[in-house]
């Protein structure tokens, strides 16, 4: 039998169809404009507050369509984005800054569906509005901060080894160190051995010079060091920032690309990023009495400093060592099972470390955390922006015993206290500093916009192809519709599948598609017209059609696709965006268009006697 | 659908004239007047403003001439309450503060605060990578469909295809840069979605022209080659016309962002389609193709079309 299809293929067929459908249900059911609200602090929303937040919402009078709280976040859907901004900016005012409020688009997705891991295809930024940031990172600045810390340490070590100097001079990438005389040249050796191994050692021909230079392979760990840091701070101040679904990637060497969907206030977003806070350790002023200090007699010698959780608390105004004299902090348990942090100190921090603790064991000591941060604020009217310094007493432990480089950090109140602690601390400042080299902002109304204008080209021109076909190839156009309009739903599945990013050229490459998957189709009819034209019956010209259009249509596609793997490989952005589309395009209406088609031809004319074809 | 029998093939050297011309006025255009590069490649930015009421463009040029953006230029974008303003890379000034200070700039004098639609700004750095990356695109999609007809067919039909695909690609660009139209990543990305379509069309006239080599012992070369491109002209001129459908559709309703993408993607389907029926096939002609050329290639041919 020429025209039959075994019930396996038949089966498998209608297998793909069906789960095709399935995994594009989810993007009909399309998205809520939310708002989601989370705690920054240790403990998470309770039902409580939620029931207070859900009863405020009411009261303003937005529309609110669903309020969702589980596992200690907020979802509050609304009917459009006017009332979801409305209540963000009411939320943001009234919930203060322990909490973030995030604008999200939530998916509509029934339960049923989400339970088999269907989800929506992911907007890319143009679609949904947001903020695309890459910045670059100051790789220069990297080590060269790496050749200061360098210089520090080692004329602290050279007066602590009582190692006689003229001068250590920065030249060029160098250190160079020039002795009173050659003869402690060997002392010096031994202090290079034993705290400097990293350095690489010239010898010039002058006998009382030394010159040193960061490693290449140092180099190079530094700059990785310097982008990994920074991407780590960036993290935490996106978090800051409230953003649901940010995206923080490295792009090459030395760029970080920083996506912030639904963010609106781009100046915000740019302070924020470039924002410095730092950390000082100080310790705790235990002679004078806190209340006093709060009346307003603060003792000279101290300072005023508040707890996070609001108390009040006196320190030293001396400070012991800075944040960026810490050079790795982790968080841990020590020998009791109770959540510590780690942290190294470099040579400096170390040594004033070790001379503070000498003669401090059994007082307390403060971790204080220090951000300069610009608040927008609401003043006759007028929006007025403030430059503020927040400190924070982030943490206070008693110093259980002398210590320099390396000392651990109790009386944390959990494991989660300490991994957030040791998080600050390693991210509190920026490794390097980074420069905005790319922004693209696109308003929510351009994003609704564009997936608006997206979507009624891919209508009409769907409908304009469906139309000719149909016109031109009669039953067998139709069954080729059948077919375009199943690849249509597996592009979109597989879209969906891979949460690849959806963006404006995306939706044309899907456009771009339509027109150009009926071609294996328009092929093989072609083919068939011919062979009945050769005087075929045509049961055998529908066999031969498929047959010897075959290798026409896999050739043609395959040229196609190496285009679409370039394209894919070094396009960025939305244009990688289009190379997805038109790739799983490519592939998937290779599937629809010869063995899809076939199975429906099959039915229609497959195992009885044909006199004509309607084609 | 009668099979023509049109003279494509003899009448070469009236389609090679034809396209030898077209590539030269490309040529004098790119090199002449160029190509108006968009942000994305010289770097600087571009901000997308809307009003409720169609906007006085005069009014903002001024303002921002004398707020020191004299560089500033200042046209509506699809509608007239749409209004796009470029500016050049400015030396010193944040790059990342010139938005928000053009912004600032532009409300003082107009009653209705704009209301911010897009910003693109783009250091020169990522400029010329991204024009890097491009031309590397172009370069390895050429070399990698090169290598692939080579494998498949021969090297002259790879030669030819390669030839009428960078046609295509020249005379496009050269329409381009004559009606000064604004060339950025997207319209990159369609220049080279355009190579794959012209490609896909010029394979599926190769393929024919290779199985009638088989087929037809005793004709010419070039008799069979004109047997191919008529027997395949249907085919041809019925994808091409689904695809400009759909791209008529994308370029009247898609929005302006995508116009320029449509524009280059309808004249490369109109460009591709009448080089794979004229320019591909003389070309391997020229190239001195013979049936003898694909004689070790037959079996490969067809344990392919065997393939279910």
């Amino acid at each position: 039998m020429q025209n039959h299809f075994p019930l396996w293929k038949n089966l498998i067929i209608l297998f793909v169809f069906g789960i095709g459908i399935i995994y594009s249900l989810p993007t009909l059911y399309g998205e809520d404009p939310s708002v989601q609200v989370s705690s920054t602090q240790t403990e998470a929303i309770n039902q409580g507050q939620a029931g207070k937040i859900e009863a405020d919402l009411k009261a303003m009078g937005v529309s609110l369509k669903a309020f969702e709280f589980k596992d200690g976040h907020i979802l509050a859907r609304f009917n459009n984005t006017d009332d979801q901004l409305k209540s963000a900016d009411f939320l943001r005012d009234s919930m203060g800054s322990n909490y973030t409020v995030a604008l999200n688009l939530a998916p509509t997705t029934p339960q049923w569906l989400r339970a088999l891991h269907a989800n929506a295809m992911y907007l890319g930024l143009d679609l949904r509005g947001g903020v695309h940031f890459l910045l670059e990172v100051d790789m220069d600045a990297a080590v060269k901060q790496a050749e200061d810390r360098y210089n520090d340490d080692l004329r602290l070590a050279l007066r602590s080894e009582k190692l006689r100097y003229q001068s250590v001079a920065k030249d060029n990438g160098f250190l160079k160190v020039t002795l009173n005389s050659a003869d402690d040249k060997a002392s010096l050796f031994t202090l290079l051995n034993k705290d400097f191994r990293t350095l690489e050692v010239t010898e010039p021909d002058d006998k009382t010079q030394v010159w040193l230079k960061i490693s290449a392979k140092e180099e190079r760990e530094l700059k990785k060091t310097a982008v990994a840091q920074n991407m780590t701070t960036l993290r935490n101040r996106v978090n800051e920032l409230g953003v649901a679904e940010p995206v923080i990637q490295q792009q090459g060497d030395n760029r970080i690309v920083v996506q912030l969907p639904g963010v609106q206030d781009t100046t915000r977003a740019k302070e924020i990023l470039g924002t410095t806070a730092t950390l000082e350790y100080r310790l705790v002023d235990v002679e004078h009495d806190v209340q006093q200090a709060v009346a307003g007699h603060v003792p000279v010698g101290s300072r005023l400093y508040y707890e996070r959780k609001g108390a009040p608390i006196l320190l030293d105004r001396r400070v012991i060592v800075t944040g960026d004299q810490i050079v790795d902090a982790s968080s841990g348990v020590d020998q009791d099972g109770r959540p510590s942090v780690n942290i190294s100190l470099n040579g400096v921090g170390a040594a004033k470390m070790a001379k503070t603790t000498q003669v401090s064991v059994g007082k307390p000591m403060a971790v204080v955390f220090i951000e300069y941060k610009v608040d927008t604020k609401l003043a006759d009217g007028q929006k007025v922006r403030h430059k503020l310094k927040v400190e924070k007493v982030i943490n206070v432990a008693t110093i259980q015993g002398v210590f320099s480089k390396r000392f651990q950090t109790t009386g944390l109140d959990s494991p989660q206290e300490a991994r957030n602690l040791s998080l600050l601390l390693r991210a509190g400042a920026l490794a390097a500093p980074v420069d905005i080299v790319e922004e693209r902002t696109v308003g929510p109304s351009l994003g609704q916009d564009n997936i608006d204008k997206g979507m009624l080209s891919f209508v009409v021109g769907f409908a304009l192809v469906v139309l000719f076909m149909a016109v031109y190839y009669r039953l067998f156009g139709m069954i080729a519709n059948f077919a375009l309009a199943f690849n249509v739903v597996i592009v979109v599945a597989i879209l969906s599948m891979l949460q690849a990013t959806l963006t404006l050229p995306g939706i044309a490459g899907i456009i771009l598609t339509v027109g150009m998957s009926v071609d294996a189709n328009v092929l093989i009819f072609e083919r068939i017209k011919e062979e009945l034209k050769n005087g075929n019956t045509p049961q055998s010209a529908i066999f031969a059609g498929y047959d010897k259009a075959f290798g026409t249509i896999f050739d043609s596609h395959f040229t196609n696709l190496i285009v679409a793997v370039v394209l894919f490989a070094y396009g960025t952005g939305s244009i990688k965006g289009f190379a997805v589309t038109l790739i799983i395009g490519i592939l998937s209406s290779m599937f629809t268009a010869i063995t899809g088609t076939r199975m429906v031809i099959n039915w229609v004319y497959g195992n009885r006697r044909v006199e004509k074809l309607s084609i | 659908m009668k099979i023509t029998n049109i003279n494509f093939i003899g009448n070469r050297n009236i389609a090679i004239l034809f396209s030898g011309i077209l590539m030269v006025l490309s040529i004098i255009s790119l090199s002449t007047r160029g190509l108006q590069m968009g942000i994305d490649f010289t770097g600087g930015t571009l901000i997308e403003v809307g009003y409720q009421k169609a906007a006085d463009l005069t009014v903002l040029r001024n303002t921002l001439d004398t707020e020191g953006f004299n560089d500033a230029t200042v046209q509506n974008f699809g509608t007239a309450k749409d209004v796009l303003i470029r500016l050049k890379p400015h030396e010193g000034v944040s790059s990342a503060d010139l938005s928000t200070k053009v912004l600032e700039a532009i409300n003082k004098n107009t009653a209705e605060p704009a209301s911010v639609r897009r910003v693109e700004f783009v250091g020169p750095q990522v400029g010329d990578d991204l024009a890097e990356d491009g031309f590397l695109a172009l370069l390895y999609s050429t070399i990698g469909i090169l290598i692939y007809i080579a494998w498949r067919f021969e090297w002259k039909f790879s030669t030819g295809a390669v030839i009428a695909t960078l046609h295509d690609v020249v005379v496009t660009l050269g329409l381009f840069s004559a009606l000064g139209l604004e060339f950025d990543l997207t319209v990159l990305a369609a220049v080279l979605a355009l190579i794959g379509y012209s490609l896909n069309d010029t394979i599926v006239v190769y393929d024919r022209i290779r199985e009638n080599f088989r087929l037809f012992r005793n004709m010419s070369t070039e008799e069979i080659m004109n047997i191919s491109v008529n027997v395949t002209l249907s085919r041809t001129i019925m994808t091409s016309l689904t695809v400009i459908l759909v791209l008529v559709s994308l370029f009247f309703l898609g929005g302006e962002t995508i116009h320029n993408f449509s524009i280059v993607l309808l004249f490369g389907v109109f460009f591709g389609t009448y080089s794979s029926i004229f320019i591909a096939s003389p070309m391997a002609l020229i190239l001195g193709i013979s049936p003898e050329d694909l004689m070790i290639p037959i079996k490969e041919g067809a344990d392919i079309d065997h393939r279910p």
